[in-house]
């Protein structure tokens, strides 16, 4: 793994046995977090064994946990090298690791400093952490750096499902397919604060609907398109998929956020997914149905 | 009892009676879902509240780190996607598998 560190005791510049002790994952990106936050400090920095995992996230597996701390002190045996008995863990890494117990096995006190490294000279300043360097954002730059992510790993089944839909319906259902995907992929995350609702399935109800109306327009009164019955079977078959598809996505962006809790995430999965299912699959038999009966329709 | 459940919109729980207020809570919450009432009269410690609780993302953080059992919270990672693959396959909930966040 290219991100991995060997875990264990590093030295930052010369520590003395009075120096600070910082603990983290050893996932390059949080170790250099950390080690460009302390540029110019003497300290040691404690890293655990996440697998490569950040600590938020090695956090909630239990992997940045307190098992691994006290194990990790005592291969290293921190006890003989420093004189202090405090250690300074990255907030995130409180869902996994269980101060009191840690003390209790260890003798060292666990510190928890604030949420962001670069916090840290600050916070090492002034003793304590304001509020706001507690609080987890989600910043528009945050969510732009998992576009990328996103777009990776839906560009593939999105290609193939275009590309199935334009062969039984034409290039209008091809970039109705892409438009769905690229509105749950791309303009969700971006979007997220300002769709309204809480719920991440019905903000991506409301985008894939509002992405899928200048596809209902030429559903209605576009060129191919019968009248009647068949113009609105048309217009539906973009409408439904479209909204079902791009909530989905949303709903699955979750994961990638940190404002999602387990027991909501539950919730809209019973509430919404049955629906999106059936928003869908009434969708693609319109879209045949059209096809079948209508013949001329794009 | 004195339990309060937080929020409807999740699982967390706190219990004013069991509190010390040590304010372990306040530091390790990621969301200001705790918050202070001001020092409570006669005693050095401050009353702790639940302020945002519509904010919980059921870290587990804060019931982890309460020495006093005050806090109760089913944690877990808030992911659709790991959840509807478990519910697929009948495999454990759990991220870094099958490519994701791994």
């Amino acid at each position: 793994m290219a991100h991995r560190l060997e875990p264990g005791l590093y030295a930052l510049g010369s520590p003395t046995p009075e120096a600070r002790v910082f603990v983290t994952a050893n996932y390059t990106l949080s170790f250099d977090a950390l080690r460009e936050a302390l540029a110019g400090q003497d300290a040691y920095i404690l890293v655990l064994e996440t697998k490569a995992i950040n600590v938020w996230c090695a956090a909630g597996k239990g992997s940045f946990g307190t098992d691994e701390l006290v194990a990790r002190l005592q291969s290293v045996d921190l006890a003989s090298k420093v004189t202090g008995r405090t250690l300074i863990l990255p907030q995130l890494g409180a869902s996994g690791v269980c101060a009191q117990d840690v003390e209790r096995s260890t003798g060292f006190r666990v510190e928890y400093g604030p949420v962001r490294a670069a916090d840290l000279p600050r916070y090492l300043a002034e003793g304590d952490a304001a509020p706001e360097m507690r609080r987890v954002s989600f910043s528009l730059k945050d969510r732009l750096v998992l576009v990328p992510v996103e777009v990776v790993g839906t560009l593939l089944p999105a290609l193939l499902a275009a590309v199935v839909l334009f062969w039984v319906s034409g290039p209008t259902a091809f970039w109705a397919t892409l438009a769905a995907v690229g509105a749950g992929v791309v303009l969700f995350p971006l979007l997220l604060p300002w769709l309204p609702t809480r719920e991440f399935s019905t903000k991506g109800f409301l985008l894939g609907g509002l992405v899928a109306l200048p596809f209902v327009a030429r559903g209605l009164s576009g060129p191919g398109t019968g009248t009647g019955w068949t113009a609105l079977a048309t217009a539906l078959s973009y409408f439904l998929p479209m909204a079902a598809v791009t909530a989905y996505l949303a709903l699955n962006f979750t994961g990638a956020t940190p404002v999602a809790s387990r027991s909501g995430v539950r919730r809209e999965i019973y509430r919404y997914v049955p629906l999106m299912a059936v928003m869908a699959a009434a969708g693609l038999l319109l879209l045949l149905g059209v096809r079948v009966l209508g013949g001329t329709a794009l | 009892m004195t339990t309060i459940q937080a929020s409807k919109l999740n699982t967390l729980q706190y219990d004013s009676e069991l509190c010390c207020g040590c304010g372990m809570c306040l530091s390790v919450c990621p969301h200001g879902v705790f918050g202070t009432n001001g020092a409570v009269p006669g005693s050095q410690r401050s009353e702790v509240a639940v302020v945002r609780g519509d904010a919980c993302i059921e870290c587990g953080a804060c019931q982890r780190n309460c020495p006093t059992g005050a806090i109760e919270v089913e944690s877990g990672v808030g992911c659709a996607a790991a959840m509807i693959y478990s519910a697929l396959t009948g495999r454990k909930e759990e991220c870094g598998s099958e490519g994701c966040c791994s």
